[in-house]
């Protein structure tokens, strides 16, 4: 299978992702779509990684791993208290720095 | 002997600076102070004027350098005295005649509570006055310039609790600026043409700069000229300067001040030599103000200010001869000293009427004082005889040179200013005669009441009427006021033939100011026949109307030309209408233009920024969402933007 399959999998995947990012009102709608940008930059990654073959596109995906699952326990508490305060986890809902 | 330059001034400065700083310990002893202090200036004034006598004509200019006053490199202003035949003329005028005011004044104003004050602001004038013509350069003039400026506002202002002296003051002050503003910008203009601003320099190199700039030079020069020296259009001042003292207005008409503005001219000489446009001016100016000063003086009824404008009349001769060049200087200058004795004298006797009469101005509550007043009569009689040109006497010869030079002017010029000087010489007779019969002849016109009446409601009533004094009992003034005009009156007889005797004043200011004969078209003796039929003409005229019947107590309402020459020809409408209003409204259209145009423009870019910015303030709404899509867009932007650049 051409590696090219791939990136254009991981461009969907991206652009699915900003998409919903953009239009949801849902934090953990919106936090997911977040999660799914970063996977499609992984697949870039490693897709790139197998193409050149070697292995820094893989270390390097690595790196967002941690990063996302570090992202993910601080994002989902902040989405928690979010709900915990204004009974929504609609994201249009915190807007106190509006002027 | 030239260290004694400085004692000209310096003794009525220090006078001055004693009187004014002195106190009251003072009050008893000031006014002979004084007076001693004006004298000593005088005496060494002829002293000096004797050691002059004794040097060839070439040699008699004396130079005397105080210090250096602003020595800053390419530039010198000096304090530096030059005395020549010129300024001694002026010196021996100022310092004689102001003397004689000085002991008249210790009459006059002897139960005046700020008499030592008075006598202070008189020595401070004298000695501003000697200063302008001492001086060598045209800063250390403008000094004295200054100086007498001050001096008159002072002394118009000394009564100062009448608001009309304090704003004739003022208003003498403020014309007076126009003037010196005038000078200013002729210093300037020379500065930067000649490098200097010292006589020497400049008057000797004048013949090198290039006409218009002296032109220029020219015209400021005379409007300082018509400042300090009443002239159209500047003269407005002069009338309204009566409500000082009685030795005031004498000081300021016969000794200085007015004749400021014809030594400024004659003066500068060599300038308005090369400048004819400049000349002509000055002659227009002149002439002009001459008929003016003569129409006004025969209309008011208020003694003082009758000489008023006889002396604004009197002074357009002079400026008239001054602007026909080396031909007029000599005349300008002898038209001033014979000028000097009479009008003093006028002055004097004029003060002396008012000190018998309660204080009265008003001619028509004259009449009949001859016999009250002998001395004052007489010697008044003697001024009068030589202001108007009486054959014989002061007036008569100087005045007759003036109007024969004016015809040797040439061509149609020549004919106007000649005819101009001729009907003023008939004019000044009548109004003078005018003046004559009222005052001393004719019914004893203060006995009689007058209350306004309904063909005059604007008459005031007399002052008796008013109530504020007693019926007015006429005597003759005391010794120390009768001494200085007998003097005075003297002199008004003398010093014409004294001058024209083998033409020894001519001669004696031929090098200063040089000296061409004129070339009349008719003879010197139709010019002097004519002078004396315009003599008998305007004496005829005003015994005709004030002599052969009665004066009404009451000024008659009289035609369009008498109501205008009361109101000093309109001169102060004019003021009012062209410069008061049109300032107004200039001030007006300014304060507008500035709010609307120029905080229009600035008010108007803020709104503009403001308005843009609240536009750009709903960008900010507050919504993650409407962030992201910013943050993604731009990202996109610049991912494209790099690409694009890429592909090229």
């Amino acid at each position: 299978m051409s590696p090219a399959n791939y990136v254009y999998l991981a461009a969907l995947l991206f652009t699915i992702g900003a998409a919903g990012v953009l239009l949801r009102r849902n934090a953990i709608v919106v936090f997911m779509c977040v999660e799914l940008m970063l996977n499609a930059a992984n697949l870039t990654l490693i897709a790139f990684s197998r193409m050149h073959g070697n292995l820094d596109g893989q270390i390097m995906a690595f790196f967002v791993m941690v990063v996302a699952a570090a992202e993910v326990v601080v994002g989902l508490a902040i989405i928690v208290m979010l709900y915990r305060s204004r009974h929504s986890a609609s994201v249009d809902d915190a807007n106190l720095m509006k002027l | 002997m030239e260290s004694l330059i400085g004692v000209l001034v310096g003794a009525p400065l220090l006078g001055a600076a004693v009187l004014l700083c002195g106190g009251k310990a003072l009050d008893r002893a000031g006014h002979w102070l004084g007076t001693l202090l004006a004298a000593a200036s005088f005496v060494v004034g002829a002293v000096l004027f004797f050691g002059m006598l004794g040097r060839a004509g070439d040699d008699r200019a004396m130079h005397s350098h105080l210090w250096s006053w602003i020595p800053v490199d390419g530039f010198r202003a000096d304090v530096a005295f030059q005395l020549d035949q010129l300024s001694m003329t002026f010196v021996l005028l100022i310092t004689g005649v102001g003397t004689l005011i000085h002991v008249y004044s210790i009459g006059y104003m002897e139960h005046d509570e700020r008499r030592r004050r008075f006598f202070g602001y008189l020595n401070l004038f004298l000695a501003a006055m000697l200063l302008l013509v001492l001086a060598d350069n045209f800063l250390l003039l403008y000094v004295g310039w200054e100086g007498v400026g001050l001096a008159s506002y002072l002394l118009i202002g000394f009564w100062q609790h009448k608001p009309s002296a304090a704003t004739a003051a003022k208003k003498a002050f403020l014309v007076n600026r126009v003037g010196d503003a005038g000078l200013a910008i002729a210093i300037f203009l020379m500065f930067t043409t000649f490098g200097s601003f010292a006589f020497a320099p400049v008057l000797a190199n004048a013949g090198d700069a290039s006409e218009g700039k002296l032109t220029a030079i020219g015209l400021m020069l005379l409007l300082a000229a018509c400042g300090k020296s009443a002239q159209v259009p500047l003269q407005s001042w002069l009338g309204d300067a009566m409500e000082g003292p009685t030795p005031v207005s004498a000081l300021i008409h016969a000794a200085t001040m007015v004749t400021a503005g014809v030594y400024l001219i004659t003066r500068s000489g060599a300038i308005f030599n090369g400048a004819p446009d400049a000349q002509l001016a000055v002659v227009v100016v002149g002439a002009v103000t001459l008929l003016f000063g003569a129409i006004v003086g025969c209309a008011k009824d208020d003694i003082k200010k009758a000489l008023a404008g006889s002396t604004m009349s009197q002074i357009g001769y002079m400026i008239l001869a001054a602007g026909l060049g080396p031909v007029g200087y000599a005349f300008a200058i002898m038209h001033l000293v014979t000028h000097g004795f009479f009008k003093a004298g006028l002055f004097l006797g004029a003060g002396s009427v008012m000190h018998g009469m309660n204080d009265e101005v008003d001619m028509r509550r004259y009449g009949g004082l001859r016999k009250y007043m002998p001395v004052t009569f007489v010697t008044f009689g003697l001024g009068y005889l030589a202001i108007i040109g009486f054959p014989g006497l002061s007036g008569f010869f100087s005045k007759d040179q003036i109007i024969e030079a004016a015809f040797g002017k040439g061509g149609t010029q020549g004919w106007i200013l000649g005819g101009v000087a001729l009907l003023g010489a008939a004019i000044t007779a009548y109004y003078m005669t005018r003046v004559m019969i009222m005052t001393f002849f004719g019914e004893e016109r203060w006995r009689t009441e007058r209350t306004p009446s309904p063909d005059r409601p604007d008459v005031e009533p007399a002052a008796s009427v008013r109530g504020e004094h007693a019926e007015p009992h006429p005597h003759e003034s005391p010794g120390v006021m009768t001494i200085p005009m007998i003097v005075l009156a003297i002199g008004s007889v003398a010093a014409g033939a004294v001058f024209k005797l083998g033409d020894s004043f001519v001669n004696w200011l031929e090098p200063v100011t040089q000296f061409e004969h004129g070339h009349p078209p008719v003879s010197a003796t139709v010019v002097t026949t004519a002078t004396i039929v315009a003599l008998v003409i305007g004496v005829g005229a005003a015994w005709l109307q004030y002599g052969r019947r009665p004066v009404p107590a009451v000024a008659p309402r009289g035609n369009l030309l008498t109501r205008a020459a009361r109101r000093d020809l309109l001169q102060d409408d004019f003021n009012h209408a062209v410069l008061v209003t049109g300032g107004t409204h200039l001030t007006r259209s300014l304060v507008y233009t500035d709010n609307k145009v120029v905080d229009g423009a600035v008010n108007g870019t803020a709104a503009a920024f403001g308005g843009l910015s609240g536009r750009l303030r709903r960008v900010q709404n507050g919504f993650a969402r409407t962030y992201a899509v910013s943050m993604f867009g731009g990202a996109a932007v610049l991912i494209a933007a790099t690409l694009l650049m890429r592909a090229v």
